[in-house]
């Protein structure tokens, strides 16, 4: 499981979050069965939930801090720090298990040293699991960011963290 | 609009592409086909066409259930039949368009099959490979043939027939005709859908709500993401005639946040719908009017229970309650709730359109119709597939499947994902069907099927499952939040070798308990994994409790490797494969690994062509 602490939002993120929730206000009515949906909004939109979105959710849907955090920290899809800039998620489905996602998995924590739920210290990558991304016919299955990638062998993987290394340093110089 | 119209327009449309006087392809552009890389084709196809200054036709397609050979492509020649051809790349792609369509040479060689007009000279039909000829296809019957984002190819293939059908008739008579064809749900209990209207549409009350479930959780499972990417109006015209039958204006898709492309597609084809006038009020001109909202679940098994997904809907955390009351009489906001599966309703849109009787005639006495699967794991063509009910195990792997890949010996087959069980080859000839999957300890589920070979590891398995349960139990119920940990402690203590031979009663003791004491279908099913492995793979649990060894090379501690000097013949791939430097030795000499440095990744075991590693 992730931390359920929330990390903080930085002073200088906070007149950001703050146009954002104007937005927030036009599209949503603030109603209880609206509260998943806004919360991943915010999730879409920051890349976590930091503890000061939640509170506003709270006073937007007059809904008690504690059903926010608890509806928050229930559902897996929610995370409550910062991620990576690059987001590699592992399968861990049943088809990806018996073609040997753990190794898959053991391997990448160990060429980035960090494990599922982690921010590299260079800030490029997250590692996640998720339980199944339901392509089961192409395991073991890995996704970077939004693009899936199939039949992934350890070597495969360690070339693609590679590629975007490569990438995102072009970008940077 | 009239339908009648409509309908007209849609035929006289896919006539035109039938009869298009350009080169027509098809990519099958289903999540499984773009991991398998369907962008570079589409590109390189594209790229090809422009490259011979020829007009031609790039159609995007679901999934037509051949995973295994993902990308694909169907090419067609003006009048020609569709050519078939897998495991694609940019290049190839470009080679064969350029062979084919320039040079008039089909390659033969790198085909897979046809369809249309024949025979084709070393290419076979498409209905007559092993892997599809065993298969009915019922709920795929669009999938990998429409364009999933086109409502008129829908249309013209009979589509939204069954909706007209069902406004002409009284929604007591939709009911009974679905009563009729014994459909029963397809998300894993099996419960007669005809009934579950029924005490919907009795239930007392003005406001009522039908959902979709297509919260498809089970890892190892994705029947329902493929018939929402390739044919979601079908799913969609099911739920409005469920609507019609019960008497509800409402609906709600609840789908995983994990299947973008799937709600893509779902978005694209409702704004259609509004367009035609199949949403909103007097639908095709009736006095039935209907909605539907999606809901993005986010990410919790348990949501896939009834009621906890009704509570996910009203936007709190996805704990299950207590029934009766059921969602029949107190479901969503307390209102009467029906709530069907994905596939259970493409099923019904087919129903529908064809007849009761019809559907009927598949299947076997208490499970009628077709079932899908999503076929994985160790076997030679992993896929989609739709076989009529009662067909054996055996057929689905060895002819549809084509057995266990690279030669292992098959070991067993698992079905229902978390909630299902290992049904060990021995009892491979059991006929598919709700009851007798459920005797043999599994149960049908919604359809995942995963084969096991030689080197998957039984005790592994439960510990995998309960890994699994363990985390995504609510945690309502004591039994169930506190059972799965305590049975998944002792499967970890059995994988490290620190079990003892006692342990095995505690776990089938706690599995009891668990299944026993808890209120939802995760709690009560969340034991099957290990009773099932403990009931047909005891000697494996004795093999790791009293011989402290893991005949699998699955659990670290109880195996490790060795290099066979007969064998090895030198070649040096195993030592450069190895990370840690374990493997050493001679060119062509034999090789051996240092037991102290390995780290049992099985890289080297894998990377071996001679099958000198050996786990010992």
């Amino acid at each position: 499981m992730e931390q359920a602490v929330c990390q903080e939002l930085s002073v200088e993120s906070m007149p950001e979050i703050e146009g954002f929730f104007n937005e927030m206000r036009k599209t949503f009515k603030g109603s209880a069965d609206e509260l998943i949906p806004m919360l991943q909004r915010v999730q879409r939109e920051l890349g976590f939930l930091p503890e000061q979105a939640l509170l506003e959710i709270a006073r937007l849907t007059g809904l008690s801090t504690a059903r926010v955090f608890g509806t928050a920290t229930f559902y897996a899809q929610f995370r409550f720090q910062p991620v990576g800039k690059n987001i590699i998620r592992v399968c861990r489905g049943t088809a990806c298990h018996v073609k040997g996602s753990n190794r898959l998995l053991e391997t990448i924590e160990e060429h980035l040293q960090v494990t599922p739920g982690q921010m590299t210290p260079d800030g490029l990558f997250t590692i996640e699991t998720v339980a199944c991304f339901g392509s089961c016919a192409l395991a073991p299955i890995m996704v970077v960011n939004d693009s899936v990638y199939g039949s992934v062998t350890r070597s495969g993987a360690l070339k693609l963290l590679n590629e975007i290394r490569v990438r995102e340093a072009g970008l940077l110089g | 609009m009239d339908f009648t119209l409509i309908k007209e327009r849609a035929e006289k449309n896919w006539k035109a592409l039938e009869n298009l006087r350009q080169p027509f392809i098809q990519i099958g552009m289903g999540t499984c086909g773009k991991a398998a890389g369907a962008d570079e084709v589409y590109a390189a196809a594209k790229a090809a066409l422009k490259a011979m200054s020829l007009l031609g036709r790039i159609m995007q397609v679901g999934c037509i259930g051949t995973c295994y050979l993902e990308p694909m492509m169907a090419v067609r020649k003006p009048g020609g039949p569709f050519i078939y051809y897998g495991n694609l790349t940019a290049k190839r792609t470009e080679e064969i368009l350029i062979s084919y369509l320039r040079d008039g040479d089909p390659k033969p060689e790198w085909a897979v099959c046809f369809t249309g007009e024949g025979p084709v000279d070393g290419i076979p039909r498409f209905e007559e490979l092993p892997m599809i000829k065993p298969q009915v296809r019922i709920a795929l019957r669009n999938c990998g043939i429409i364009d999933p984002e086109n409502m008129e190819h829908y249309i013209a293939r009979g589509g939204y027939s069954g909706l007209m059908r069902a406004l002409r008739m009284n929604p007591e008579e939709v009911v009974q005709e679905i009563k009729d064809s014994g459909l029963r749900g397809r998300g894993g209990a099996g419960f007669p859908t005809g009934m579950k209207w029924e005490f919907a549409r009795r239930a007392p009350g003005l406001t009522k709500y039908i959902i979709c479930n297509a919260d498809e959780g089970d890892p190892g499972a994705f029947m329902d993401r493929s018939l929402l990417e390739g044919d979601p109006h079908s799913v969609l015209e099911g739920m409005l005639i469920g609507a019609y039958a019960i008497g509800c204006n409402e609906g709600y898709i609840y789908i995983r946040a994990e299947y973008p492309l799937a709600i893509k597609r779902l978005e694209t084809a409702l704004a259609q719908m509004k367009e035609y006038g199949l949403l909103g009020r007097n639908i095709l001109g009736s006095r039935f009017g209907f909605e539907i909202h999606i809901k993005e679940g986010a990410g919790a098994f348990v949501c896939g229970e009834e009621t906890a997904l009704m509570a996910s809907i009203a936007g709190g955390r996805g704990m299950p309650q207590s029934r009766p009351p059921f969602p029949a009489n107190k479901g969503l906001w307390g209102n009467p709730t029906n709530i069907n599966n994905v596939e259970t309703l493409g099923n019904v849109s087919a129903i529908l359109a064809q007849g009761a009787k019809w559907f009927a005639g598949f299947g076997t006495e208490k499970s009628k119709g077709t079932k899908t699967f999503a076929l994985a794991g160790k076997v030679e063509r992993t896929g989609l597939i739709e076989v009529p009910m009662g067909i054996r195990l055996k057929e689905i792997i060895d002819e549809i499947g084509g057995g266990v890949a690279k030669g292992k010996k098959v070991k067993a087959v698992q079905t229902g994902g978390p909630s299902g069980g290992c049904i060990p080859a021995a009892l491979f000839d059991l006929p598919v069907d709700y009851e007798s999957l459920t005797a043999a300890g599994s149960i049908m589920g919604s359809g995942g099927m995963v084969v096991m070979d030689e080197d998957t590891c039984m005790v592994d398995i439960p510990r995998y499952f309960l890994s699994f349960t363990a985390e995504e139990s609510c945690g309502k119920c004591m039994p169930c939040r506190l059972g799965t940990r305590q049975m998944l402690d002792i499967l970890n203590e059995v994988c490290e070798g620190k079990g003892a031979i006692e342990d095995l009663e505690i776990l089938k003791d706690v599995s009891e308990t668990v299944q026993k004491g808890s209120l939802c279908g995760l709690g009560q099913t969340a034991p099957n994994p290990v009773q099932t492995t403990l009931r047909y793979f005891h000697s494996e649990y004795e093999a790791h409790i009293l011989g402290k060894r893991c005949e699998a090379g699955v659990c670290k501690p109880l195996f490790h490797y060795e290099i066979d000097p007969e064998t090895c013949n030198g070649c040096g791939v195993c030592s450069k494969k190895c990370s840690v430097e374990a493997v050493t030795g001679e060119k062509k000499k034999p090789h051996s690994i240092d037991p102290d440095r390995c780290t049992k990744c099985g890289a080297c075991y894998e990377a071996c062509k001679f099958d000198a590693i050996r786990i010992c």
